[in-house]
């Protein structure tokens, strides 16, 4: 029997909870409430992921988007003083160009998804689950391994970055206590 | 649960057998939450009273019920009936939403706890990692209820909370590997499987590497689950109750549901990955009797966890906050690297392992247990029992001799 596939309604589901959180980070004046909407849309996209049964890349997203990007971008907003009188919206350009940026923007994608060579299976053929973590370890410690490890030297550049410039300046050395 | 699944839905296809899954999964679901993880976090606030109790000689919770134990009922109905207050100042939508966003990150990590060979809710491929993502949803909910009260207590415990949780989930993370390295998969039940049922063939003996990876992942589970010697978020003599402090009735009781219940999450992660979970020598080919011997096995050896967090709470002062993190990044993250790379390097080296290995860390073990044995034995003999008649009359003398 041919009937609405439960797939399409999660899909249409997860689809809403992306968008929607997506529209909440724009639209609200709040940005408490906007960082929080970000967390809707990143479950979302973690959601669009498994759908697309590449499950190790949906855990990935919870854990490090949720866990980690999200919660750091809430303690710089909620750390902030007053934080919800700030108007957070750039007025420099006014909303007409803005909607045409918007615009063109959504017709270079759209272009960009028509273009882009899809691998789709043949038509009737059902393709078993399976694991994606083990083609992604290959994969990452194999033909990839130099981009990793340079992403890796990336990543610990931002750190020793971050240390320097939270350090604090001193000035003079300190003056032992039992002179 | 699949297999389960597919017997009972027979030949049904299309739409139909994904409604039968989906209710299927709903129900067993709904089975585990309201007939195990509630209830567990309510009877183990009774049980942690009682025990904190015998170890500090006082009596604790005995009236309601034979031995106190209808106590946490009492407690449950008495919160559902309190008021529930919102203050005014505070930003209304997220305080109520606060609460129900901790207990899904709590809740949801339990489609993945095994409970015996065959029952678990989806034994996901991609298992321990899908736990340790869901639980870091919980940190965003605790974000959310110390911003939302607007009280600078409240915000000050939610940041504390937040920091050490994210700060504790490296270690805790990297602690995971020596068990993944040598299970070579992420499913729970994979991971389970590649043990055995005696304890020398648990993973946490497997070599002096993955001991120290056991050890490290209790500790940074214990400072994930805001537990005590970790408990400063809610350190009461500087932050009143942290990002509880504003929250009263239900709201308030459902934070605490998520952190007791939290014990048996921590419980059952350690038994799966360092104490061979639910593993049962093939004793009889009744699959009835060996799923409740293994639900036995799993159960007890969590519970046993539980127990061991319940007394480090009675015994242990809270660290500061400097310590905390020191210890996290100073001790912990090199260590668990250590563990990480040690385990890996061994399985090079000896690919089948090593059972005399195994069975020397087995016995340093089982002799350090011993020796603590022994020497607890020697001091409760040592001890002697204060008479407080004879102290509230010659007070001075009693305390100066």
């Amino acid at each position: 029997m041919q009937g609405p596939d439960l797939s399409v309604v999660a899909f249409l589901l997860l689809s809403a909870l992306t968008l929607g959180g997506g529209g909440g980070v724009i639209f609200s004046g709040n940005i408490v409430y906007s960082a929080l909407s970000l967390m809707v849309s990143f479950l979302g996209v973690a959601g669009l992921y498994v759908m697309l049964e590449a499950d190790f890349v949906a855990g990935v997203q919870v854990l490090v988007y949720v866990g980690g990007v999200l919660v750091l971008t809430l303690f710089a907003v909620m750390l902030t003083h007053r934080i919800e009188d700030i108007k957070v919206s750039n007025r420099g350009v006014g909303k007409l160009p803005g909607l045409a940026a918007a615009l063109a923007m959504f017709a270079g994608l759209i272009a960009a998804l028509e273009v882009a060579p899809w691998k789709l299976p043949a038509e009737g053929v059902v393709r078993e689950a399976f694991p994606s973590t083990q083609s992604i370890g290959n994969a990452l410690l194999g033909r990839y391994v130099l981009p990793f490890e340079v992403a890796s030297i990336v990543l610990l550049s931002v750190l020793v970055g971050a240390v320097v410039l939270s350090r604090k300046e001193v000035a003079e050395p300190r003056v032992s206590d039992d002179a | 649960m699949q297999a389960f699944l597919d017997t009972l839905l027979g030949d049904a296809v299309g739409l139909e057998r994904q409604l039968g899954y989906l209710a299927g999964m709903v129900v067993f679901g709904a089975v585990v939450v309201f007939g195990f993880v509630l209830p567990f976090a309510g009877i183990v606030t009774w049980a942690e009273r009682r025990i904190w109790a015998r170890i500090q000689s006082r009596v604790g919770p005995n009236r309601v019920g034979p031995f106190g134990f209808l106590q946490w009922l009492a407690d449950g109905v008495k919160n559902i009936l309190k008021e529930d207050i919102i203050p005014t100042v505070a930003d209304r939508p997220l305080f109520r939403f606060a609460p129900y966003v901790v207990m899904v990150g709590f809740i949801a990590a339990f489609v993945c706890i095994p409970f015996s060979g065959d029952l678990i809710i989806a034994d996901l491929n991609i298992g321990i990692l899908y736990v340790t993502a869901v639980t870091s949803v919980v940190v965003v909910g605790i974000l959310m209820a110390g911003w939302s009260s607007n009280n600078r207590w409240s915000l000050l415990g939610g940041i504390r909370a937040a920091t050490q949780i994210i700060s504790y989930e490296i270690p805790a993370s990297l602690a995971i590997f020596p068990a993944v390295l040598l299970s070579g998969t992420l499913s729970m039940q994979g991971i389970i499987g590649e043990q055995g049922a005696a304890p020398w063939q648990w993973h946490m003996f497997h070599s002096p590497f993955t001991l120290l990876g056991f050890g490290l992942f209790f500790t940074a589970a214990l400072a994930e689950g805001n537990r005590t010697p970790f408990d400063l978020p809610e350190a009461e003599s500087e932050l009143v109750a942290g990002f509880a402090t504003e929250y009263s009735g239900m709201r308030s009781t459902l934070f605490f549901m998520a952190e007791w219940g939290n014990l048996y999450v921590i419980g059952a992660l350690v038994t799966t990955l360092y104490l061979g979970g639910w593993q049962v020598p093939q004793f009889t080919y009744n699959p009835v009797l060996m799923n409740l011997a293994q639900m036995g096995v799993f159960l007890g050896k969590s519970l046993a966890c539980v127990f061991f967090m319940i007394w480090l709470r009675a015994t242990l002062p809270r660290v500061r906050v400097d310590q905390l993190m020191a210890l996290c990044w100073k001790y912990m993250v090199p260590l668990a690297m250590l563990s990480v790379f040690g385990t890996a390097t061994l399985m090079v080296a000896l690919p089948n392992g090593s059972h005399t290995l195994r069975m020397a860390t087995f016995a340093v073990v089982v002799g350090v247990v011993i020796r603590f044995a022994f020497k607890v034995r020697f001091h409760l003999k040592r001890s002697r029992a204060l008479d407080y008649s004879s102290l509230s009359t010659g007070a001075s003398q009693g305390l100066s001799s």
